[in-house]
């Protein structure tokens, strides 16, 4: 079973809900990803999706396209990403996550990219850019190697797509919040809690939310509808002002209340 | 191989490239898109409607013209010049706008957005809405904003809202991932005209669709005033779109040699160029497998040309396969040859062409020379240099020679 498989299951059990925070690989340079990865997973995070940079991130919005100039312009490539958490990953426990598009990973070779972050001790690929149509090429060899495809279906997906890409998968599906790029939002479309129950009732794995997802309360909100959230922009801003208390405020609002703080 | 050409396959790929590399969020839209396309496709009233557009409105057909001092002055082959500069709005993108801003009205969108990079598809595009009453949102990059201030101009005056984008390099790729990331948020009530045979299917085969009334009057208006079909016909590629336009009624014609020219700025032996196919490899961009200037990671790099039409470090899947397969050719020309081919047609014809098609007719003035004076070749001048005359003015020194 995989990493991501056994921690949802273990969630379950427990009746608790997932927190997976984003943060993009090299930004503040890759020697903070080790210290970073380790502050998310003590502060109760489920797992964790690492961002690869790539120079045309259609689905983001500015803070996560900042953040990848930054790691960019740092050096950071997907080589590199790899050798360092294949460094780390004997110290950390939850999955982790790879989110990029698929131009980084063409461009490495997908066989050799796939071989490498088996090795490296990648749990799963999220790829924004790749819809069910096109996962062929690289679907089947990443499943044969252990690591997961986690799809996204969307506001616009009909309900017999989303069951069609839920069945796809073991680990979790992602479901997206908002008709739009990644990204603070103040509310939310209010047939929200709706359309995430539509989900849940068709999808076989558990359902994470996220896009949009910036506070405590978005995040206390979401979780009554599905089992976790996905917090990418506001992470990313919060570690860069420094701010790690109100990360583990964030974190924290997932968690029955008997646990919080 | 090519008497039985029906590319794209089912799924909007060829061969390898091309297919639908997008958001989640935008697949039903693009799904809608094709069944509704396919649906206008056969339509006789839909195609009624739009071939009396394209001959009232935008003044087609467009002459094929015999460019006799061009000809004597090339020394070989006769040279034909397909004026799609003499379209209204002065290039070949009108084509594809109303086209798709029909397609768009018959669908019950409302709102449009596009993308532009020298101004030309925006102006297009802006054109097209004004006309169907439809609200249009043009992204431009600010460095192309910057260098093409009558163009933002006219798209306003069109009724259009022109919106800078300032990330990545501030260009042609910046505005198109702004413009997806536009669509993503306002999918369901707005329609993305694209101005290029690139993109997730079916923008590829759509836009060549469009497109494909420059060859299909090129061949039907060769065969009248020659009585065969010219040997070669050339035309510039960014995206690819006057040139997809211009080959695809030609490809099963196996004698037709088809040359498609890319930009190479500076040389393609330096790093400022925009010959995607000629230096670049194939990778996924904006929807579709293609050909893409990238470095070794992956990571897209920035196009030079002096032409902001050609500027552009992708070229579409059909091409990138016409490539592979090599049932066309790509050759490349620098800034400094299609500045010349610009001074030479407007001294010897009289035409002042767009700094895009001159790299089309640059090129032709080094092959005629190679052919027989039996032979023809037909150059697609897209669009007319107006918009580059004040680009030309400043390379000569401000004054002209």
């Amino acid at each position: 079973m995989n990493r991501i498989e056994k921690v949802f299951q273990n969630l379950k059990e427990s009746n608790e809900k997932a927190f997976v925070p984003y943060i993009m690989a090299g930004d503040g340079g890759l020697d903070t990803l080790a210290e970073k990865i380790t502050f998310l997973e003590n502060a109760g995070a489920t797992a964790i999706e690492i961002g690869i940079p790539f120079s045309d991130p259609v689905a983001d919005g500015p803070v996560i396209q900042q953040a990848g100039i930054r790691a960019l312009q740092s050096g950071t490539t997907l080589r590199e990403v790899l050798a360092k958490i294949r460094e780390i990953r004997p110290i950390v426990h939850i999955p982790l996550i790879f989110m990029t598009y698929m131009n980084p990973i063409m461009a490495y070779g997908i066989g050799n990219f796939i071989a490498d972050a088996s090795k490296s001790g990648v749990d799963g690929l999220i790829l924004p850019d790749l819809p069910a149509e096109e996962e062929g090429i690289i679907a089947t060899i990443a499943e044969r190697a252990g690591i997961e495809i986690v799809r996204l279906v969307t506001l616009t997906s009909p309900l017999e797509r989303i069951q069609e890409i839920a069945n796809k998968g073991k680990g979790f599906l992602y479901a997206v919040t908002v008709n739009g790029i990644t990204g603070a939002r103040k509310g939310f479309n209010e047939e929200l809690g709706k359309h995430l129950q539509n989900v849940k009732n068709v999808s076989p794995i558990p359902v994470l939310a996220g896009f949009g997802i910036s506070e405590p309360s978005h995040v206390e909100e979401m979780i009554q509808h599905c089992d976790g959230v996905i917090v990418g922009s506001k992470i990313i801003e919060l570690f860069e002002s420094g701010k790690l208390d109100e990360i583990e405020t964030l974190i924290a609002a997932s968690k029955p209340e008997s646990i919080k703080l | 191989m090519t008497a039985t050409y029906t590319l794209p396959d089912e799924r909007g790929h060829f061969g390898d490239y091309g297919g639908r590399y997008v958001p989640e969020t935008l697949m039903q839209a693009i799904l809608e898109l094709e069944k509704e396309y396919k649906k206008a496709r056969e339509d006789e009233i839909f195609q009624a409607e739009l071939q009396a557009l394209l001959r009232d409105y935008v003044g087609r057909q467009t002459p094929l013209y015999y460019a006799d001092n061009l000809t004597k002055y090339a020394g070989g082959a006769k040279i034909y010049l397909k004026r799609e500069d003499l379209n209204h709005t002065g290039a070949h993108k009108i084509n594809n706008s109303l086209g798709q801003a029909l397609l768009a009205a018959r669908m019950g969108k409302k709102k449009i957005v596009a993308e532009t990079g020298a101004g030309q598809h925006g102006v297009a595009t802006a054109t097209a809405c004004a006309l169907l009453n439809l609200e249009c949102t043009i992204f431009m990059g600010e460095e192309d904003i910057r260098r093409q201030q009558l163009n933002v101009f006219r798209m306003e005056l069109l009724g259009a809202k022109v919106v800078g984008v300032k990330s990545g390099s501030a260009t042609l790729k910046d505005a198109v991932n702004e413009a997806l990331r536009y669509w993503v948020t306002n999918v369901e009530d707005t329609h993305y005209i694209l101005g290029s045979v690139m993109g997730p299917h079916p923008f590829p085969m759509l836009v060549r669709d469009f497109q494909s009334v420059i060859g299909n009057e090129t061949r039907q208006q060769y065969l009248e005033k020659e009585g065969k079909l010219p040997d070669t016909v050339v035309a510039c590629i960014g995206g690819g779109s006057n040139s997809m336009g211009m080959f695809y009624p030609f490809i099963k014609d196996e004698s037709v040699r088809l040359i498609g020219v890319e930009a190479a700025g500076l040389g393609t032996d330096t790093d400022k160029h925009a010959a995607s196919l000629t230096k670049g490899s194939p990778g996924v961009l904006h929807g579709a497998l293609m050909y893409l200037l990238q470095n070794e990671h992956g990571q897209i790099q920035e196009a030079h040309s002096i032409s902001a039409g050609l500027d552009y470090p992708g070229v579409g899947p059909e091409h990138s396969y016409l490539k592979d397969s090599g049932r066309a050719q790509y050759e490349s020309i620098t800034d400094d040859e299609a500045m010349e081919a610009l001074m030479l047609l407007c001294k010897l014809e009289g035409i002042i062409p767009a700094l895009e098609s001159s790299h089309a007719v640059a090129y032709a003035l080094k092959l005629a020379p190679q052919m027989k004076k039996s032979e023809g070749l037909v150059i697609c001048l897209s669009g007319r240099g107006d918009k580059d005359v004040e680009t030309v003015r400043t390379r000569l020194g401000g004054e002209g020679k």
